[in-house]
């Protein structure tokens, strides 16, 4: 996973943004072998564990209790295990893999969705109540997330929505992140001269805004689709909540309850299959990071973060 | 820690105001209004409801009986509660500074263009973020145990015996080890992102002057970035104050070493699905949201009086 990358150029800034970084001229810094030996202990850390859910995603049960943490046992038996992950129990596995999917392509795409509308309001448009906007949206999230699961599993345990798809979704549809991103990223991105030009040439708002906006967002939306689906496929607290039926969990929620199994009493123990299905949990988002990188970096360098 | 946090602390700068603006119109309000709706059912409403639900006690006879701020005076003396918190205090006082310094120190390190290979380590130490904080916490927990893990390796390859990592003693330190490997990444990202958009020209005009590279960071590259500073402290207050995936996962490995009151989101959790009290559950929840804003805030008000 290692070797495609080190190939992609370091582009950082968006093109057209701002003027880009003057190349340094006197005395361009010296490579320094001392500091890419420290980075390199940095990513020894990074990457060991993943190296081990590799090796060990190769092992049966027998194997992993009995070799070496860091190195292959005699029996390769990766395959036999993504075979069994996907069959065990009636191949739920599959179901959760599905489940995953639906609750990051509606929970993710619709936070993108109203972060990218929202985002554009508040940069683009003077309307009463904005700074109102500001002040709760900003207030509101210092409340930690978690604290708020418990009264929005009542609520909405009132509303019958809990133990369906909807609970899981509804909550996942507000990034207040991704707003923020997008507010900034739309302030730098759009000229507002542009959309004045628009307007006087009597395009709709709704028109101007799909066609001369969005595609100046595209960089900072993939930005924020990124991040809202790691957040959505990574999702643990309230699924865990919200969900009691193993057939609408996804992947996060399966997996430890297949490690919790083996503490139960006479429950099977699959922790080779514990480890096989991280392996293909996480193996989906690693491969979207590596191939947007450049996307992504670029919508986040420009400007979510400056002051 | 599983969610994105918004940054708290720094408005972003307002938008130039729009060449013509002669009346303010509604018409934003249709953009912004589908995330206002979603934003007030799944934040506001639940804030309003767990204030409501804090004010009562359900009662074998008798039902919801408004009971006051009796909820409130019970979790100030809880002990259980208390004892949660200090235990995030304390994981706050040292994962937090040792992750953002560790960050702090590898942005540097790509922003000072003496790395081989800098695009390499930055996606690479980033790549654990991609990891949800269920897998990161299944891998670090076998690698923890003496049975199929590492610790066991090194035990059996050198003689030696290490410390047990799941014990009571250690489990806390382990836990800030996941999360701290989780995020280091993550925070690096926000830092050099911050460091990229500082002008080099500024480099060029302090070199000119004679000042040496640690000057240059000191006088320049850290008062620069002291926003993205700021904000990844207070998501990492916020995070750790929430705790909950990683001891709540780590538990069945750890039995012994993490109750079911061993962080306070830890502590609600429990409160409200296994034992049923959600009227106090929900105000421990309240009383430990206002803590971390209040905590939030002081770190935003010092943060930003500095840069003054």
């Amino acid at each position: 996973m290692s070797t495609s990358v080190t190939a992609s150029p370091a582009k950082s800034a968006a093109p057209g943004l701002r003027t880009p970084r003057k190349k340094h001229t006197p005395g361009k810094p010296k490579r320094n072998v001392l500091l890419t030996v420290l980075m390199a202990l940095m990513v020894l850390y990074t990457v060991v564990p993943l190296i081990w859910l590799i090796i060990n995603s190769t092992k049966t049960q027998a194997g992993l209790a009995d070799s070496n943490g860091l190195w292959f046992a005699h029996d390769f038996a990766l395959w036999d295990n993504v075979r069994d992950t996907f069959t065990y129990h009636d191949g739920i596995f599959g179901r959760w893999l599905l489940n995953t999917l639906l609750y990051v392509g509606l929970g993710a795409g619709g936070a993108t969705l109203l972060a990218v509308l929202g985002g554009y309001a508040l940069a683009k448009f003077q309307f009463p109540g904005r700074r109102a906007v500001f002040a709760v949206v900003i207030g509101a999230v210092a409340v930690p997330g978690t604290a708020l699961a418990v009264p929005t599993f009542l609520m909405f345990s009132k509303m019958g929505l809990t133990d369906t798809p909807s609970a899981v979704i509804i909550p996942s549809l507000v990034s207040p992140f991704g707003l923020y991103l997008m507010w900034v990223f739309a302030a730098e991105a759009i000229p507002t001269e542009l959309l004045e030009a628009a307007r006087m040439d009597g395009a709709s708002e709704v028109r101007t805004f799909f066609q001369v906006a969005l595609p100046l967002l595209a960089p900072g939306i993939v930005t924020v689709l990124l991040f809202t689906t790691v957040a959505t496929w990574n999702n643990y607290f309230l699924p865990l909540i919200m969900l009691k039926d193993p057939d609408w969990y996804p992947l996060t929620l399966g997996l430890s309850a297949w490690s919790s199994q083996a503490q139960t009493i006479g429950g099977d123990v699959i922790f080779n299959l514990v480890i096989t299905g991280s392996l293909l949990t996480i193996l989906p988002l690693i491969a979207a990071f590596l191939f947007l990188q450049k996307h992504w970096q670029s919508g986040l360098a420009a400007g979510s973060v400056k002051e | 820690m599983t969610t994105l946090q918004p940054p708290v602390a720094a408005e972003p700068r307002p938008a130039p105001p729009p060449a013509k603006r002669d009346r303010r119109s509604w018409t934003g309000w249709g953009f912004l209004g589908p995330f206002v709706a979603v934003f007030a059912l799944v934040f506001l409403a639940p804030i309003v409801y767990s204030i409501y639900l804090s004010l009562f006690r359900n009662q074998l006879i008798g039902g919801n009986q408004f009971v006051g701020l009796d909820n409130y005076t019970r979790a100030l003396q809880d002990d259980a509660f208390w004892g949660a918190v200090g235990r995030v205090a304390l994981f706050l006082a040292v994962q937090v500074p040792l992750m953002l310094g560790i960050a702090l120190l590898v942005a540097l390190a790509l922003d000072s263009g003496r790395l081989y290979g800098k695009s390499f380590f930055r996606i690479t130490i980033f790549l654990p973020y991609a990891v949800p904080a269920v897998v990161a916490t299944l891998m670090w927990g076998f690698m923890y145990g003496t049975k199929y893990g590492l610790v066991g390796d090194i035990n059996s390859a050198f003689g030696v015996t290490l410390p047990d990592l799941l014990s009571p003693g250690w489990v806390l330190a382990s836990i800030g080890n996941i999360v701290t490997w989780e995020f280091v990444g993550y925070n690096m990202l926000i830092f050099y992102s911050a460091l990229r958009v500082v002008p080099t020209s500024l480099y060029e005009a302090a070199e000119i002057d004679g000042a040496g590279q640690w000057r240059i960071i000191r006088s320049i590259k850290l008062p620069a970035i002291r926003g993205a500073i700021v904000i990844a402290t207070i998501f990492s207050i916020i995070g750790s104050f929430q705790l909950f995936n990683e001891p709540s996962i780590l538990r069945p490995l750890a039995l012994n070493s993490i109750t079911t009151d061993f962080t306070p989101n830890f502590y609600t959790y429990s409160l409200s699905f296994n034992g049923q009290q959600h009227n106090y559950s929900a105000t421990v929840a309240i009383i430990m949201g206002v803590i971390t804003m209040i905590v939030a805030y002081a770190v935003q008000l010092r943060g930003m009086r500095k840069e003054a």
